[in-house]
């Protein structure tokens, strides 16, 4: 016997949940237990009171199980709501990435040029190392950092993704 | 404002609450609350045996009741041994609140004396749940956690108070205003989607009621309201395991129970609908059979009040969000303003009459060895006129009494249907005794199941209360054996009940009647007996040890393909059906 596998799609979802202690656990323990998928989450308190959160998730899998995952957010009791922005609209994507690399010569030539070409601002610099921040949609780090990787990359950190919709509309 | 020590703004919040019975068991970190319980006797503390018996006890108390269960228990093992009952109320969506008690703030995280992370442990098998910090917090929390527990799908939603938030003060008075507006639920079904409801029903050539457990939550109201659209649609109602009741068994429109061990022509009849109109149930896979063959050629209504049962295993071309007694009243309400007239079905309703034919329900008959469905039917002829109250524990005996006990009304049938807890039925029992004093109780049991909370012989002893066990006992954890049957060419691996006790002394010794049922003829008497003893009677009941439960839809099969007799059994599987549950 063989376990068959579904295609699936990527969805980028802003939750709004009351800042209280154990949301994020109740929230990632809720993918797990009913074997969903978590890409990226980032969580940070939004009102002016701290009161609320907004997580952005990026998760895949197939639609029926995209819905599911919606619904079972909605269930939750600190959840406030849930936007697939995938799905309702055009959107803006980001995430922040600081990038070391280390290398000499025809390398940290390379490494300079390229982060130029991808607006990557040098934060931190020695003799032998550069740290570079970059920022833009999850591809363009993707890729900036799969050239990185053939001029000495050494450490990669990520913010994962943050999102919101286009336009005047609050998600 | 007065201040008051934590464990009395609890217990006093209780009050408020109309709280008037607790299943617990004390412990070092709940001593507090124990304590303040002592000051106030208007709430009833039953004093069970295990604290997962307390879980199944104030189970079996909402269950019959309608009423949320309340339980509490200490920290550590007092916890987790509450979180079977936990998870079995989150399956079969039953209103109930567990406190438990913590160690005090300051040590929480040291690996203290009966420290565990109930929270974390909990999270995932309630509703919700709360570590309360500060005492200023307790009332507002109780009375969230009371209206989460009861609203919307009903769940547990645990509540743990660790020792130095009981013991110490804050203000606070009784019966204030604690406005709760976070949890909202919808009950009102959507107004465009109910007319489109009714519009699927007058377009419908062969239509079916399939409705379940949430009708019995919406409470007595939901069964009427089920009835009269019943009987303006005229068309066939079949019920899930945890739907028995909301529909009379009498009715010329009972289908019987449908899925796993339902009825061919219940099953059929899904199978064949144009129309499934799916009333507070959850298209579980007990039901479904194998998800690409379920019902194939049907429209599909989906009532229900929790958002995320719907398309959650089968895709539907209507969902409605709402409480389905409520919606259901909208429904006839539309139905009516549009005039419709109850057609006839003759077309359907023959067909129907054709899959009745193969009686479906009948088992071989036996002069030497009672037959353990023939149990089933002696207890409900001798018993369902005074209209008792059955619990069951989790097996062949259970399905048994699913098919052969026949129901009229709701919160009548207490049985763990989505987690299958053996264990469940005695301590359940005792809630619902104690819910219903006057009610003829009786747990329908199996000689291995029952012995998983034996140990609540003693709980109804202490409380007089007169529960009735009545054990189809063969000698093996039958429905394990039916499995190996059918799927493992009879191999019973660890399937035997070997060392039973002798039951009737084991009832003696907990100064229960003792009765032991052997020869068929004299099963009658035995159960007459039963009914008629003062206070709780165990029946050890032996039945016929190679019985299986029929019909059945085998694992990975669709509802076209019941195994209907014995005849029927191959003996194996293939690796994708051995994979199913």
């Amino acid at each position: 016997m063989h376990i068959d596998e579904e295609t699936v799609e990527r969805h980028v979802l802003a939750v709004l949940v009351d800042n209280e202690a154990g949301i994020l656990a109740r929230i990632a323990g809720m993918f797990t237990a009913r074997g969903y998928n978590i890409d990226s989450l980032t969580v940070a308190d939004i009102s002016e009171d701290h009161a609320v959160s907004r997580i952005t998730i990026a998760t895949n899998g197939p639609p029926h199980v995209i819905e599911q995952i919606i619904a079972q957010l909605e269930r939750l009791v600190p959840v406030h709501s849930v936007r697939d922005l995938t799905e309702s609209g055009p959107h803006v994507q980001r995430e922040l990435a600081l990038v070391k690399v280390a290398g000499k010569g025809e390398h940290r030539i390379e490494a300079m040029r390229l982060a130029d070409i991808y607006r990557a601002r040098v934060v931190d610099a020695t003799t032998e190392s550069f740290v570079f921040e970059i920022t833009g949609a999850p591809e363009k780090i993707e890729t900036f950092v799969g050239l990185m990787r053939e001029v000495g990359l050494v450490e990669v950190g990520r913010t994962g993704v943050v999102a919101i919709g286009r336009g005047p509309e609050t998600a | 404002m007065a201040e008051k020590s934590g464990a009395d703004i609890l217990v006093e919040t209780l009050l408020d609450l109309g709280v008037d019975t607790v299943f617990g068991y004390p412990g070092g970190a709940v001593l507090p609350i124990y304590d303040a319980l002592y000051e106030h006797p208007k709430i009833k503390h039953i004093l069970v045996r295990h604290e997962q018996a307390a879980t199944h006890a104030a189970e079996g108390y909402a269950r019959s009741t309608g009423k949320p269960g309340v339980v509490l228990v200490t920290s550590g093992p007092g916890a987790t041994n509450a979180v079977t009952g936990i998870t079995d109320a989150l399956m079969d969506s039953i209103p109930m609140v567990v406190i438990t008690g913590q160690v005090a703030t300051n040590l929480i995280g040291t690996d203290a004396f009966q420290e565990a992370d109930t929270v974390g442990i909990t999270r995932h098998c309630t509703k919700h749940n709360y570590l309360v910090k500060k005492p200023s917090d307790l009332a507002q929390v109780v009375q969230e956690a009371f209206h989460i527990a009861t609203q919307g799908r009903p769940g547990p939603v645990v509540i743990d108070i660790p020792k130095n938030v009981q013991v110490a003060a804050a203000e606070f008075s009784s019966n204030a205003a604690r406005a709760n507006t976070r949890y909202q639920p919808q009950t009102e079904g959507d107004f465009k989607a109910i007319n489109a409801a009714a519009e699927m029903i007058m377009n419908a050539q062969a239509p079916v009621l399939y409705t379940g457990g949430g009708i019995i939550n919406s409470g007595p109201k939901a069964s009427e309201t089920l009835r009269e659209l019943a009987e303006l649609m005229g068309c066939p109602v079949t019920s899930t395991l945890m739907g028995l009741g909301s529909f009379p068994a009498t009715s010329d429109k009972w289908l019987g129970m449908l899925g796993m061990h339902g009825t061919f022509e219940a099953n059929m009849a899904m199978n064949k609908a144009d129309l499934v109109v799916c009333l507070g149930a959850r298209f579980d896979d007990r039901i479904t059979g194998r998800i690409d063959a379920f019902s194939p050629n049907s429209k599909k209504i989906h009532v229900d009040i929790d958002r995320s049962s719907i398309n959650k295993t089968i895709r539907v071309d209507l969902p409605i969000i709402g409480d389905v007694g409520r919606v259901m009243e909208q429904l006839l309400a539309v139905m009516k303003g549009r005039r419709f007239t109850t057609p006839g079905y003759d077309e359907w309703w023959s067909r129907i009459k054709g899959w009745r034919a193969t009686n479906c329900l009948e088992y071989p008959e036996d002069k030497e060895e009672i037959m353990p469905q023939e149990a089933i039917r002696r207890l409900w002829q001798a018993t369902h006129e005074r209209e008792p109250i059955i619990t069951t524990e989790v097996g062949q005996h259970q399905m048994w009494a699913a098919q052969h006990f026949d129901f009229e009304s709701p919160n009548k049938w207490l049985t763990s249907g989505g987690l299958g807890t053996m264990g469940y039925g005695l301590p359940a029992a005792i809630g619902a005794q104690l819910g219903n004093p006057d009610a003829l109780v009786i747990d329908i049991a199996g000689e291995a199941s029952i012995q998983m909370n034996i140990q609540e012989l003693g709980t109804a002893t202490q409380y007089r209360l007169p529960v009735k066990i009545f054990i189809l006992n063969n000698e093996y954890m039958g429905m394990v054996r039916q499995w190996q049957e059918l799927t493992y060419e009879s191999r019973y691996s660890n399937s035997y009940s070997d060392s039973l006790p002798d039951f009737v002394k084991l009832a003696e010794s907990y100064d229960w009647t003792g009765i032991r049922i052997e020869d068929p003829a004299d099963l009658d008497a035995g159960i007459q007996k039963m009914i008629e003893t003062d206070g709780p009677v165990l029946v050890d009941c032996r039945v016929a040890k190679l019985a299986n439960c029929f019909p059945m839809i085998p694992s990975g099969a669709a509802h076209t393909e019941m195994l209907l007799t014995e005849a029927d059994v191959r003996g194996t599987m293939d690796d994708q059906a051995k994979a199913l549950v």
